[in-house]
């Protein structure tokens, strides 16, 4: 949502719209890209040379990603008085900049900061630095993961659909919601001490009580204590394989995986 | 002067019924719990027996209450209460973010319900009350101390106690000592320092502040290669620690160093982040540290709570402090001098040490430490053990925590010589819980509790003097267990997991066990009119 007030200089100013949610990490305004733009340009010409390109400082001019100051400001609030005094003391001269400008290097400096605070977002870099050669030996050997998959069946074109940061932490467990559709069920047969053995798909399980649905979609619960569980995960190899992998291993795995096109 | 004097003690003489009596802090928790541990040796065990292994299974519920969360942001969403309610005269009080309750211990029923206008902040969660005489302290996410009249639930004064525009963030419990709030912070995103507080319980103003980085020149500077490291360091004080009277010791665990995942530009072993400290609560001087993660990268807060023990220790009675920490290592500790007398890992996936090294701390690994393409570390950055209540049993000598095995990826994301925030990013992939029985005097596991299924939450747990061990599953039932031995005596499914730790206090000559769940305190109790 945004709002547009109209102040007493008569200079249309834009309340950056809040996003708030339970536990975000991004908890302040966020700043209209094309101000964020506009200050950028104007930060590195006039602040750059001290501060840095990207406000971190280098050797003649401290950081202000991390800066109480800039991290207290509302649009130019404390930032603006500073950059029109200066500080004689500290060698940073005055600049005379109007309320537009200032507002435009508060915005750039608010979406820095919150750039630096929100790491979900963070891009991850080169990821493939394996040896696809080594990681389709591990596929057809040590991993043993041509037990169950293989590159012309399931996973032909495995590459195709997911990226490699996804790619990455789904081949090593492949659960739905990081990238890809829920995998095969676990599927349980349960014995009780009289009648008939029940196999199906494992809905439910904890200490108590155990929850299957079988094949004409009847749900059937048990309490645990009572019968033989014989559960078959289909991916305990996965979680297995995770305390034997080396990280050259999972690096040349996942080179491997992402020529399967 | 004598007439107001008078009138003065006649006063306090007609509060005496209600305000909590200071002699309750110094001791086992019977027919109050007025701490977030229930009493200062974070020991969490009643020494109640009148709920027993004989009759356990016979708990009845004894009322259930849905709240309702408003005020602010922290209203909006799901309310989950974490805190640990004090229960003090018959009645409870827990908060929640932006949120405070205090209800009847004999029906549930609100008696006042206190909600703050935020300021912003994480709302992750409130861990609940600290109770000096008719005085409530609780902290809110935007960072403000709040004092509230126990009576009425009106506010008596609030203090700002961090910045919430600096992304600090708010959530533990305070602790009186003495005439001390003791009051820590939080906040990870932008590579804040980390610091503690005495507060005074009349006015709320600061009576002294610990560190838990050094400034230039002070010792611990040396692990440090920078002011502007130091700075810029972490070391959170996220959790209630405990207290030893007679030493006149804070014990508190501490968090994680800054930036979190990319660690170059504070090379060293980063003090006091990830350590256990001891603090004189009177001025606030450290009097010794012990650091259980040095150099950390994986986001293991150390805030684990100092478990306090006295018993004997290789043919000697000692004075010992016990912790179950993020890291996945079991420390004993000597807590008259910080001196290690015993470390070992309390899940066996751990791959991130080297060894342990000649103090017990364990030795990081660089090669596991966050990289560009990513490394695969047991545990992820949840950690093994986490902020969900230990509890000690001295009829047992077993000291239980939930704990977790998994693996995550984590990479650096952040190559610059001087990296902000986290400078790294994981990706937890797959985990299992456990409740761990450890024996203090070994190290070892004398039991566990492999739950069937992955994932899921973990509780607090509490252990009594009638042989029982209560907590709750990662599915949404609470349970009594043996302690000796793990058999699970009792079950009860709720509505959701169990989202706190359980308590227990005794009212009208009958025991009662309290759980928090979501947005629902269930109480049980044994049958009777």
């Amino acid at each position: 949502m945004l709002r547009v007030l109209q102040r007493s200089t008569g200079v249309a100013a834009v309340l950056w719209a809040a996003s708030i949610a339970h536990a975000q990490l991004i908890s302040r305004p966020v700043p209209p890209a094309d101000a964020v733009e506009r200050g950028h340009e104007q930060f590195v010409v006039q602040c750059g040379s001290c501060h840095g390109a990207n406000a971190r400082g280098d050797d003649n001019g401290p950081d202000l990603v991390r800066s109480a100051i800039v991290l207290d400001d509302e649009q130019g609030s404390l930032i603006g008085p500073l950059i029109r005094q200066g500080l004689p003391g500290d060698g940073m001269p005055a600049f005379d900049l109007p309320d537009a400008q200032i507002q435009d290097l508060a915005a750039f400096l608010r979406e820095r900061t919150q750039a630096a605070i929100n790491r979900n977002a963070y891009p991850l870099q080169d990821l493939l630095t394996g040896d696809p050669k080594a990681g389709q030996a591990f596929f057809n050997g040590a991993g043993g993961c041509s037990s169950c998959h293989s590159a012309a069946g399931d996973l032909a074109g495995l590459a195709t659909r997911l990226q490699p940061a996804q790619l990455q932490t789904r081949f090593l467990y492949p659960r739905s919601g990081r990238g890809g559709a829920p995998g095969k069920p676990t599927t349980a047969t349960v014995t009780p001490r009289t009648g008939p053995a029940i196999s199906g798909t494992l809905e439910f399980t904890d200490d108590f009580t155990v929850g299957i649905r079988d094949a004409e979609g009847y749900y059937h619960s048990f309490p645990r204590n009572a019968v033989k569980l014989d559960i078959r995960d289909p991916l305990a190899a996965h979680a297995q394989l995770l305390g034997k992998y080396t990280d050259k291993n999972f690096h040349d795995v996942l080179a491997y995986l992402v020529t399967l096109k | 002067m004598k007439r107001t004097f008078l009138a003065a003690f006649m006063f306090a003489g007609m509060m005496i019924a209600q305000p909590l009596d200071p002699a309750k802090l110094l001791q086992p928790p019977t027919d109050s719990w007025p701490t977030y541990n229930g009493d200062y040796s974070g020991r969490r065990y009643s020494p109640l027996k009148q709920m027993n292994q004989g009759n356990v299974n016979t708990l009845n519920l004894a009322w259930t209450r849905r709240f309702t969360a408003g005020g602010g942001r922290g209203g909006g969403g799901a309310l989950s209460i974490k805190a640990t309610p004090l229960e003090v005269n018959g009645v409870l009080y827990f908060a929640a973010p932006d949120n405070a309750w205090a209800v009847d211990a004999r029906s549930g029923r609100e008696l006042w319900h206190f909600t703050w206008e935020t300021k912003g902040g994480i709302h992750i969660g409130n861990r609940g009350f600290g109770m000096y005489g008719d005085w409530l302290y609780f902290e809110t996410p935007d960072c403000y101390l709040i004092s509230l009249d126990a009576r009425t639930g009106k506010m008596r004064w609030n203090h700002q106690i961090a910045d919430v525009k600096q992304e600090y963030f708010c959530t533990p419990a305070p602790l009186v000592i003495k005439n001390h709030i003791i009051i820590g912070v939080g906040g990870d995103s932008l590579d804040l320092p980390g610091y503690l507080e005495s507060r005074d319980p009349e006015t709320g103003d600061v009576q002294w502040r610990w560190n838990s980085t050094p400034r230039p020149g002070e010792p611990g500077a040396e692990t440090w290669p920078s002011k502007e490291s130091m700075q810029h360091g972490g070391g959170m004080t996220w959790l209630s620690g405990t207290y030893d009277p007679g030493l006149n010791l804070y014990y508190l665990g501490t968090g994680n160093p800054n930036p979190v995942h990319a660690a170059q530009s504070r090379t060293g072993e980063n003090l006091y982040t990830c350590s256990i400290v001891a603090l004189n609560p009177d001025t606030g001087k450290i009097a010794w540290y012990y650091q259980v993660s040095p150099h950390d990268t994986h986001d293991w807060d150390n805030v684990e709570t100092p478990i306090l023990i006295d018993g004997q220790f290789k043919g000697q009675q000692r004075k010992m402090l016990a912790q179950a920490a993020r890291n996945g290592y079991f420390v004993l500790l000597d807590r008259t001098n910080g001196q290690n007398l015993l470390t070992a890992p309390f899940v066996q996936t751990l791959n991130w040490a080297k060894g342990l090294d000649a103090k017990g701390r364990p030795i990081p690994d660089p090669a596991k430490e966050p990289k560009t393409d990513g490394v695969l570390v047991s545990p992820n950055s949840s950690g093994v053990a986490n902020w969900f209540a230990p509890s000690f049993n001295p009829d047992t000598g077993l000291f239980y925590t939930h704990a977790t095995e998994s693996y995550a990826v984590y990479w650096q994301t952040d190559t610059d010589q001087t990296p902000e925030g986290y400078g790294g990013r994981d990706q937890s992939v797959w985990s299992q819980n456990l409740l761990q029985a450890i024996d203090y005097k070994t190290g070892k596991i004398a039991w566990s509790h492999r739950y069937p299924n992955q994932g899921g939450t973990r509780s607090g747990l509490l252990s009594t003097a009638g042989g029982l061990l209560f907590g709750g599953d990662p599915t949404s039932n609470v349970f009594a267990m043996d302690p000796a031995n793990g058999k699970i005596l009792l079950h009860a499914g709720l509505h959701t997991a169990v989202s706190n730790a359980p308590i227990t206090f005794e009212m009208d000559g009958r025991q009662y066990l309290v759980v928090g769940a979501g947005d629902m305190l269930y109480a049980f109790t044994l049958p009777g009119n």
